[in-house]
C-alpha cells in the first residue's frame, strides 16, 4: 500500500526525531552536565543536533525515493 | 451499315436545318437530297460489289471450264456449283481409264523375252479385253490364237533345241518340264512385281501362262509324235538301207571271192600241169567256179541295185526329214546321212573291187582263152604230129621212142620258130598293140579317173558336208549348251533373287503379321483392362458412394456429437466463468476477492482445447489468480483517502521534496479547495493535469462507475501523488484487467454457448 508508505515514513520520522531529540537532549544534557557545567548551551546544542538530524533524516527518508542511485532500480 | 449512315446523315441534316430554323418542307427536300446523295455512294458500292461478284463467278467458270481438276475441287468445296456448272459448261467429262493390264512384265530372262512377250502379248490382249470392255471382240480372238500357235511353235522349236538332244522322247518331257517351271518363275516375278500395284494381276497373269505352257505342251507333244514317226522311218529307213546294203556288200565280196577264186583257179589250171582227169576236174571246178563267178556277180549286181535303191529312198526319207526342220532330228539325219553315205562309199568301193577283179578275171580268162588256144593248137599240131600222145605228156617221158622224140624236138623246134616268128611279129605288133590299148587304156583310164574322180569328188563333197553340218551341229550343241548354261546361270541368279525377295518378303509380311498380331493383342488385352478396369471403377464407385454414405452418417452422427460436445464445452465454459464472475462479487470490503486460481483453473480445465479461452484465462494477472482482486467498491472506498495524502502531497515531487516542501504542499492541501467531483473533459488539456482537478475528475468518474477513466486520470497524477496513488493504481489496473478478462470470457462463453445452441 503506497498510500501509507507516507504515513509510515512520518511516523519513522516522528519517532525518530522523538529518538533523536532525546538522545540530542540526553546527551545534551550529559554532556552539559559532564563537560560544560551544566550550561545550556549543550542541551540546546544536543536538542538542536537531534532535531537537525531527526530533520535531515526524515528528509532523506521522505526524498528516498528521488534519489537516483547506481544500481538499483527508481523506487516504484 | 448504309442505314446507320443513312440515319446520320439525316440527323445531321436535320440539326442544321433546325438550327436554320427553316420549315419542314426542305426538310423534306433535304432529306432526299441526303438521301440521293448517299444513295448515290451507296449506288456505286452496290455497283462496285455486283460488278465483283460477278467477275469472282465469271472467272471461276472460265477456269473451270480450262481445269477440270479445279472444277471437281469447286464442286466439292461449294454444294449446287456442280448444278452451275453444268448449266454454263455441261456435264464434267469422266476421266481417263488407266490400262494397267497393259502393261507387260518388267521381269524377264532376255533369251525368252520375245517369244513370251509374243505368246504373252495375245494373252496380255485377252486379259484387257476381259478386264476393259466386256463387249465380244470376236475377230481378235481366232487371230491370237494362231499367232499364239505360230509362237507357240516357235517356242516348242527353241525349247527344243535347249532341251537333251540324244534321246528324243526326253526332250519332250523335259521341254514339259521346263516350261511350267519358267511359267511359274514368270508368274511369281510377275506377281511379285505387280502385287503392290493391282492384285487382281497376278490371277490374271498366270492363267494365260498355263495356257500357253499347255499349247505348247500339247504343241511340243504334237512334235514328238512327229518326231518319233520321223525318227522310226529314218531308222527303219536306215536299218533297212544298211542290211541291204550289207547284203549288197556282202554280195560283192562274194562275187570278189568268186571272181578271185575263179581267176585263182584259171592260173591255176592254166598253170599247173594236171593229168587229164585232174585237169577235167579241175575244169569242171572251175567250170562251177565260173558259174559261180557269174551267178554271184548277177547277185552282186542285183543286190547293188537293190541297195542303191534303198539308199535313194533313204536319201528321200532323210531330205523329206530336213524338209520338215525339226531341229531334234537333224543329228539322228546327220548321222543317217553319214551312214548313208559311208555305205554310199563302201558300196562303190567294194562295186570298184568287183570291177577291177572282175577286169582281172578277164585278163586273166582271156589270158586263160589264148593260152588255152595256144594249148589246144599246140595239141593239135602234137595230135597231128604224134596222135597218139594224149592230153598229158608231162609223165610220158619213159614211153616215147627216139623218133617221137625227134619229131617231137622238131616240132618242138618247128613250134619255137614259129613261136619264135610269130613273137617276132608279136613284137612289131606289140608296139602298135600297146600303143592302141596304151591309147584305149589311156581313154579308159581317164574315163574310170572321171569317173573316180567325180565319185570321190561327190564323196568328199558329201563327206565335207556331212563334216560340215556336223561341225554346225557340234557348234550348234556348243552354243545351245552354253546358251543353256547362261540361262542355268540367270535361272539360278533368278531363283536367288526371288529367294532373297522371298525371304525379305517373308521377313516383312512375318513384322506385319507379328504387328498386326501384337497390335490385335494389345487392343484385346487393353479393352480387357478396359472393361475390368470399367468394372473395378464402377464397383469402387458403388463401394466409394456407400462408404461416403457411411462416412456421412458417421460424420453426421459425429458432428452431432461433437456438437453436444461443444455445447456441452461451451456450458461447462460459461459455468466456470459464472462462477469467476461469482468470485469476483465475494470481494469485501477492503478485502481482495478469494484467489481466482481456482475458478481459472476450472475454466483451463474446461476449455482445455479452446485458444481463445486458454488464452484469455492465462491473460489474467498473476496476483488475481493467487491473491484475488479487490472490488470496485473498495477501491473507490480507498480512493478516498487516496486523494486525500495527494491532496497532502501535491507539490512533492523531484525537485521538491524536502520536508518544508512538505509542509507547504500540507498547507495548499488544506487551503485549496476543488470540487469533489468534476465531470472530467473529452480531452485533457495542459491545465487539467493539475493534481486536484484530475483527484476531482478521477472521483466523478469512479463515482460514475468508470474505474477505467478513474484509473486513467489517476494515471496522470505526477511526483509524489503519483507514488502514493501507484498501489491503488496497481489494484485499479489489475481489478480492470481482471473485469475485462473475464467479461471477455463470459461474452466468449455465451457467444460459444450461443452458437452450439444455434447449431443443428
Amino acid at each position: 500500500m503506497s498510500e501509507k508508505e507516507l504515513g509510515k515514513k512520518l511516523d519513522r520520522c516522528l519517532a525518530d526525531s522523538a529518538v533523536k531529540l532525546g538522545a540530542g537532549l540526553g546527551l545534551g544534557i550529559v554532556f552539559s552536565v559532564v563537560f560544560f557545567k551544566r550550561h545550556t548551551w549543550p542541551v540546546a546544542f544536543g536538542l538542536g543536533m537531534g532535531l537537525g538530524m531527526a530533520y535531515t533524516n526524515c528528509q532523506n527518508d521522505l526524498r528516498a525515493p528521488y534519489l537516483i542511485q547506481r544500481n538499483i532500480k527508481m523506487a516504484s | 451499315m448504309l442505314r446507320v449512315c443513312l440515319k446520320g446523315a439525316n440527323s445531321a441534316a436535320r440539326k442544321c436545318l433546325c438550327g436554320n430554323g427553316v420549315p419542314l418542307h426542305p426538310l423534306q427536300q433535304c432529306r432526299s437530297y441526303t438521301s440521293g446523295g448517299s444513295g448515290s455512294s451507296a449506288g456505286k458500292i452496290v455497283a462496285a460489289s455486283v460488278l465483283t461478284m460477278g467477275g469472282g463467278v465469271g472467272g471461276t467458270i472460265l477456269y473451270a471450264n480450262w481445269d477440270p481438276k479445279f472444277r471437281a475441287n469447286v464442286e466439292k468445296s461449294i454444294p449446287y456449283s456442280d448444278q452451275v456448272f453444268g448449266l454454263a459448261l455441261g456435264p464434267a467429262a469422266p476421266p481417263p481409264v488407266i490400262n494397267k493390264p497393259r502393261k507387260v512384265e518388267p521381269v524377264q530372262i532376255s533369251s525368252m523375252s520375245e517369244v513370251w512377250k509374243d505368246s504373252k502379248q495375245p494373252k496380255a490382249k485377252e486379259v484387257q479385253r476381259k478386264a476393259e470392255q466386256p463387249d465380244a471382240e470376236g475377230p481378235p480372238a481366232p487371230a491370237p490364237q494362231e499367232t499364239l500357235e505360230e509362237a507357240s511353235a516357235q517356242v516348242a522349236q527353241i525349247l527344243s533345241a535347249i532341251g537333251e538332244v540324244p534321246s528324243v522322247p526326253a526332250p519332250g518331257t523335259h521341254e514339259a518340264e521346263a516350261v511350267p517351271p519358267p511359267a511359274a518363275l514368270k508368274g511369281v516375278p510377275a506377281a511379285a512385281a505387280k502385287c503392290t500395284e493391282c492384285e487382281h494381276e497376278p490371277a490374271v497373269k498366270e492363267r494365260p501362262e498355263g495356257e500357253v505352257a499347255a499349247r505348247l505342251a500339247e504343241q511340243d507333244k504334237a512334235e514328238q509324235d512327229l518326231l518319233t514317226s520321223l525318227s522310226s522311218n529314218l531308222e527303219d529307213a536306215l536299218g533297212s538301207t544298211a542290211k541291204v546294203t550289207l547284203q549288197a556288200i556282202g554280195a560283192q565280196e562274194a562275187a570278189l571271192q568268186a571272181i578271185a577264186q575263179h581267176t585263182r583257179q584259171l592260173r591255176e589250171a592254166m598253170e599247173a600241169e594236171a593229168p587229164p582227169d585232174k585237169k577235167s576236174t579241175q575244169w569242171r571246178v572251175l567250170e562251177d567256179a565260173l558259174s559261180e563267178r557269174s551267178r554271184s556277180v548277177d547277185e552282186a549286181g542285183a543286190a547293188v541295185l537293190k541297195a542303191k535303191a534303198e539308199l535313194d529312198k533313204l536319201r528321200g526319207v532323210i531330205d523329206g526329214a530336213k524338209h520338215l526342220k525339226i531341229a531334234a532330228a537333224r543329228p539322228s539325219i546327220l548321222a543317217a546321212e553319214e551312214n548313208l553315205h559311208s555305205m554310199v562309199v563302201d558300196l562303190d568301193s567294194v562295186v570298184t573291187r568287183v570291177q577291177t577283179a572282175q577286169s582281172e578275171a578277164k585278163i586273166v580268162s582271156q589270158y586263160s582263152e589264148l593260152v588255152n588256144e595256144a594249148k589246144a593248137q599246140f595239141q593239135k599240131e602234137l595230135n597231128s604230129i604224134t596222135p597218139e600222145i594224149q592230153a598229158n605228156w608231162k609223165g610220158l617221158t619213159g614211153k616215147l621212142t627216139q623218133d617221137d622224140l625227134n619229131s617231137l624236138i622238131a616240132h618242138a623246134h618247128r613250134r619255137i620258130d614259129q613261136l619264135n616268128r610269130e613273137l617276132a611279129e608279136q613284137r612289131v605288133r606289140e608296139q602298135i598293140h600297146i600303143d592302141s590299148a596304151l591309147e584305149q587304156q589311156k581313154l579308159e583310164d581317164k574315163k574310170a579317173l572321171e569317173v573316180a574322180i567325180s565319185t570321190a569328188l561327190e564323196h568328199n563333197r558329201e563327206q565335207m558336208r556331212l563334216e560340215q553340218e556336223k561341225k554346225v551341229e557340234e557348234t550348234r550343241e556348243v552354243m545351245e549348251a552354253e546358251m543353256r548354261t547362261q540361262l542355268r546361270r540367270q535361272a539360278a541368279a533368278h531363283t536367288d533373287h526371288l529367294r532373297d525377295v522371298l525371304k525379305v518378303q517373308e521377313q516383312e509380311l512375318r513384322s506385319e503379321a507379328e504387328e498386326i498380331l501384337n497390335s490385335s493383342l494389345m487392343e484385346k488385352e487393353t479393352e480387357y483392362r478396359r472393361l475390368t478396369q470399367d468394372q473395378l471403377d464402377s464397383f469402387t464407385l458403388d463401394m466409394n458412394a456407400a462408404y461416403a454414405r457411411l462416412k456421412g452418417m458417421e460424420e453426421a452422427i459425429d458432428s452431432h456429437v461433437i456438437a453436444e460436445e461443444e455445447a456441452r464445452k461451451a456450458h461447462q465454459l460459461w459455468l466456470s466463468v459464472e462462477a469467476l464472475n461469482y468470485t469476483l462479487k465475494t470481494a469485501a470490503l477492503n478485502d481482495p476477492t478469494e484467489p481466482l486460481e481456482g475458478a481459472v483453473q476450472a475454466i483451463k480445465e474446461s476449455c482445455a482445447e479452446d485458444e481463445f479461452a486458454q488464452a484469455l484465462a492465462t491473460a489474467l494477472p498473476s496476483e488475481s489468480l493467487s491473491r484475488g482482486v479487490y472490488s470496485e467498491a473498495s477501491l473507490r472506498a480507498r480512493f478516498y483517502t487516496i486523494r486525500q495524502l495527494a491532496r497532502r502531497v501535491a507539490l512533492i515531487d523531484e525537485t521538491r521534496n524536502s520536508l518544508y516542501q512538505y509542509f507547504l504542499s500540507y498547507l495548499q492541501a488544506m487551503l485549496l479547495f476543488e470540487k469533489a467531483q468534476e465531470a472530467p473533459p473529452a480531452k485533457l488539456s495542459a491545465e487539467d493535469l493539475d493534481t486536484f482537478k484530475l483527484l476531482s475528475y478521477a472521483a466523478y468518474s469512479l463515482e460514475h462507475g468508470d474505474l477505467e477513466l478513474a484509473a486513467k486520470l489517476v494515471n496522470q497524477l505526477k511526483g509524489e501523488s503519483r507514488r502514493v496513488a501507484q498501489d491503488w493504481l496497481k489494484e485499479a489496473r489489475l481489478t480492470l484487467e481482471t473485469k475485462q478478462v473475464v467479461s471477455l470470457l463470459s461474452a466468449y462463453a455465451n457467444a460459444v454457448g450461443l452458437g452450439t445452441t444455434m447449431a443443428p
